[in-house]
């Protein structure tokens, strides 16, 4: 069996992935990049809007403090404020990094980094390039790594000598030190050939973003099957806030094929408006009361807006994307939404069609190509579709590290940073913050440790892997996993109900006996129906925990709605949900822990009245002697 | 509105293989890489086919559609007729592992081989200003989706594997080009080492790739040919290269 050792092995090439290997790297670590697709390919490749940074470029008002409110709000106070405390301070340092390495961002007139509107973002703030950012950022980070190699090639004659891609390479199981209980490295098997690989590491990263393959309508690729998640999980560690989905309010609804496919914010971050059959623009309808002050109250207010900021409040088309998502729904189920069941997005009569090609190049390319409409021309029609988990390992804000010592996630797969709701923009960020965060957190677990962990579980992960191949005419992967799709989308989907999740634990059961039952046909040498049953684990683990965790939490928050607890409530805020498993997969457990209370420096960064809207009477209390230390001290 | 195609889809592994013919169903508006996934999914579960985002952003997905290079995931189904058969090969130009999946490591072990970015040691993270006009003409390359369509088109390697180890291909004509014109590299760029060291020479410009490519980046006319121009332009002048350099940064 190929056996490699490294002394760091990040799992996923996204923009986490390479940023934290990059930092491992750099700090003289022997390092394997390990993934599931081409090198340049993974899904951080599909961003498009931007990054979220306060560099105060567009608005010197700007600051990291006015960031770290906005995520706050954003995630309706759940977040981990340590980490939406790092991402605000660390993130201008990350997105000049960049630049630095290659990158070009768009520009201002003063020749700085441009930045551009997005939703729930007060200022300006997303780095981007028209609407292609994530290929930006991975192709540079990949051109980073390339730097790197050259440089090694140089020293030691070898490109690989300190850090290696290990492309088409899917992990299934993480390995630990029987003794010590300690990560000690990581199974796969090579796509291309079907060989198993044996990383013998102290430390791992996992990088492996997000869920979404669980659901039918997803922006999301093949690659998010959860594994990330699952391999912590069955390796110990817990997972947090689970029940928090993201449904991205504008994903195409037509054609069928395409159904899913994101259509930027950034289409209405440049002016673009919703309407409804009618032809209202029905968000203005749809202000929640924490949010009243904020917003234009009317068309007039919100169209100044894009000019003059200061005097004008944003229109409601930019809330965070939890409001606006619901919102579409309920227009689409109170019969006013488009012909193909969505809503109209439109831009063409908003910008001239030049700006808009120049703007928003690939949208207009999608939109042209795949379902036959000019956006220059016309309307698009959207509606929501599954995009992002907000829910993820959980782990130390400051090195990224989880439980299970040697064990460290950053990116989507990890949990906490956006509480229970991200801003656009702050994904992009989030990975290279804390990227860099999680590659120095093992870096320095590495230096300390005296011994070096031995791995332990190859025959079981090899034999485990090998299953669905040594069967006979068992289920069909692909059937179960659409079946499973099915059961997340409409059971446990954006709007959600106590007898319907309880329906979909039952289906996830039954599913689970399926998915032991898979046979595949065909060789071990790239064989996607082999692939998929391997991957039914982890997304049928990962649904579970989302389905349980959704169950349990009696309120409606962000990516959580509840048809049956349809408000939110200050009790629920300091609870959060956390997700732990046996090492079979079986025994999902989700308990509750109590979410600690925020510094007495960040919380008076929140005027009263609107913390108010979010905190408990104890809470509340906290904050007034917070407040009466700092008059003391100054 | 849906009806049956005929598919023929090019089967095989481990050097061997054949065509191998499907009737399969379309429905309106889809792209042959869903057509290629309901065979996966009903007919041919270890059909082996790469993909990710079904957007042409991220050039997983190419193949050869009717012998043309093309992206599955952007060719609709609505450009044949219903009684064509649509036939579907892997790449030409790199060595089949299995089905329409290739070795494109080729092209990973070329973008090493160009020196990277490098920009001025005195400038800090943060410092760097640039205008629009500056950025955009290396942005246009920077589009790249690096799918390899233009790699597999161009005939100097398409059918002469003897000339992949000197010829880095369009793909990386462009790379060279973009960091020429990037306003902070400061590295020595000049377009002889193109034309003799990653084979530019070889280019006689039949503009092949330019057409292939989903993200309409004009190759030859905006990196091509303006790098063969300056490299018969200012064989062996350091001072002009020089000169270049230092009105690019203060443009
Ligand atoms: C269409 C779209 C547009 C978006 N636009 C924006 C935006 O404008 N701004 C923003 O901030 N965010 C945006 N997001 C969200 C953001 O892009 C993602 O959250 C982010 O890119 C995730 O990055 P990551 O590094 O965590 O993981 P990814 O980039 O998804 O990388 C995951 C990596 O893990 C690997 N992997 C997974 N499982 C395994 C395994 N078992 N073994 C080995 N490797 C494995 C994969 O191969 C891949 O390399 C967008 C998302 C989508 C889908
Ligand atoms: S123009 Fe040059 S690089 Fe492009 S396909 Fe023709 S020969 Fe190849
Ligand atoms: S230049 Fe165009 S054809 Fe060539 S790899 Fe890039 S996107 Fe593909
Ligand atoms: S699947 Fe990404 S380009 Fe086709």
């Amino acid at each position: 069996m190929e056996r490699h050792e490294y002394d760091v092995v990040v799992i996923g090439a996204g923009g986490a992935g390479l940023r934290a290997a990059i930092e491992a790297r750099q700090q003289g670590k022997r390092t394997a990049i390990v993934c599931k697709s081409l090198f340049g390919k993974a899904h951080t490749v599909m961003a498009e809007g931007g990054a979220a940074a306060a560099m105060g470029n567009v608005n010197p008002n700007d600051n990291w403090m006015v960031h770290f409110r906005d995520t706050m709000r954003g995630g309706k106070f759940l977040n981990n404020w340590r980490m939406a405390e790092l991402h605000a301070k660390d993130a201008p340092d990350r997105v000049w990094e960049l630049e630095a390495w290659g990158a070009l961002f768009d520009r201002t007139k003063d020749g700085k980094i441009s930045q551009r509107n997005f939703g729930g973002h007060e200022y300006p703030r997303l780095a981007h390039v028209g609407d292609r950012t994530g290929l930006e950022l991975i192709r540079t980070l990949q051109q980073r790594v390339v730097a790197l190699q050259q440089e090694d090639e140089e020293l030691h004659g070898d490109f690989e000598a300190y850090i290696k891609v290990f492309a088409e390479c899917t992990v299934t199981r993480l390995l630990k030190d029987e003794e010590t209980g300690a990560i000690a490295g990581a199974f796969g098997y090579r796509r291309e050939t079907g060989d198993f690989i044996v990383f013998d590491a102290p430390a791992v990263v996992l990088a492996t973003g997000g869920i979404g393959k669980s659901f039918v309508v997803t922006s999301n690729s093949w690659e998010y099957t959860g594994d990330g998640h699952a391999l912590a999980l069955l390796a110990g560690a817990k997972l947090i806030n689970m029940e928090f989905i993201q449904f991205h309010p504008t994903g195409m609804v037509w054609p069928p094929s395409v159904r899913g496919i994101l259509v930027t914010e950034s289409v209405r971050g440049d002016g673009g408006v919703l309407r409804n059959s009618e032809g209202r623009r029905f968000m203005f309808d749809y202000i929640p009361d924490v949010f009243k002050d904020k917003y234009a109250t009317t068309e007039e207010e919100g169209d100044r807006w894009y000019t003059d900021q200061a005097n004008n409040r944003r229109p409601p088309e930019l809330l965070p994307r939890d409001e606006v998502a619901r919102a579409i729904n309920s227009e689409v189920k109170a019969g006013r939404g488009s012909p193909q069941g969505g809503v109209f997005l439109d831009v063409s009569t908003r910008l001239p069609a030049e700006e808009i090609t120049r703007r928003l190049p690939s949208m207009y390319h999608q939109f042209k190509e795949l379902a036959d409409v000019d956006i220059t021309a016309e309307p698009m029609q959207v509606g929501p579709t599954c995009h992002y988990v907000m829910g993820g390992i959980e782990v130390d804000a400051d090195t990224q590290a989880a439980s299970v010592p040697g064990l460290f996630a950053a990116g989507e797969v990890s949990g906490g940073m956006h509480g229970s709701n991200r801003l656009g923009g702050n994904s992009l960020s989030d990975l290279l913050v804390f990227g860099r965060r999680a590659g120095a957190g093992a870096s320095a677990y590495v230096n300390d440790l005296t011994r070096r962990p031995v791995p332990s579980g190859v025959e079981e992960a090899k034999a485990e892997a090998l299953e669905p191949l040594e069967r006979t005419g068992g289920e069909n992967p692909y059937e179960v996993h659409h079946e499973l799709q099915r059961t997340m989308n409409d059971l446990v989907g954006i709007i959600r109900k106590a007898e319907e999740m309880s329906e979909a634990l039952q289906g996830i059961e039954k599913l689970k006996e399926r998915a032991g039952n898979t046979a595949s046909t065909g060789s071990r040498i790239y064989n996607p129906g082999w692939h998929l049953a391997i991957d039914l684990r982890n997304m049928l683990l990962v649904s579970e925990c989302v389905a349980r965790a959704a169950l349990l939490r009696q309120e409606s928050r962000g990516g959580h709605t509840r048809d049956d607890f349809p408000t939110m409530t200050a009790e629920w805020r300091r609870r959060l949900l956390v997700c732990s498993a046996a090492p079979d997969g079986s025994n999902v457990k989700v308990e509750e822990q109590a979410q600690p209370s925020m510094r007495g420096d960040l919380i008076t960064l929140f005027e009263r009245s609107e913390l108010e809207k979010y905190l408990t009477e104890d809470e509340l209390a906290e904050f007034d002697a917070a407040l009466e230390n700092a008059v003391k001290e100054s | 509105m849906g009806y049956k195609a005929k598919f023929r889809v090019w089967r095989g592994e481990s050097g061997e293989g054949r065509l191998e013919d499907f009737t399969v169903e379309v429905n309106e508006g889809e792209v042959v890489l869903d057509i290629i996934h309901r065979l996966q999914a009903t007919q041919a579960p270890d059909l082996a086919v790469r993909w990710n985002c079904k957007a042409g952003k991220c050039g997983s997905c190419s193949m050869e559609i009717n012998g043309k290079p093309r992206l599955g995931c952007m060719t609709r189904m609505s450009t044949f007729t219903e009684d064509e058969t649509i036939t579907v090969t892997p790449l030409r130009t790199f060595p089949v592992i299995k089905d329409l999946v290739c070795d494109v490591s080729f092209n990973y072990e070329k973008a090493r081989e160009i020196p990277s970015f490098t920009p001025p040691a005195d400038v800090k993270p943060g410092e760097y200003r640039m205008q629009q006009v500056d950025v955009q003409r290396s942005q246009e390359f920077r589009k790249c989706i690096e799918c390899f369509l233009c790699q597999n088109v161009c005939h100097v390697i398409r059918d002469h594997e003897e000339n992949k180890p000197a010829f880095a291909g369009p793909r990386f004509f462009i790379r060279i080009a973009e960091l020429d014109m990037h306003p902070y590299d400061v590295r020595d760029r000049r377009p002889q080492a193109a034309q003799e060291e990653h084979g530019l020479g070889y280019c006689n410009i039949t503009k092949c790739c330019t057409e292939v490519c989903p993200e309409h980046i004009k190759i030859t006319d905006n990196a091509i040919i303006p790098m063969k121009e300056r490299a018969v332009d200012r064989k062996y002048d350091p001072l002009v290269w020089l000169g270049s350099k230092i009105f690019k940064r203060s443009s």
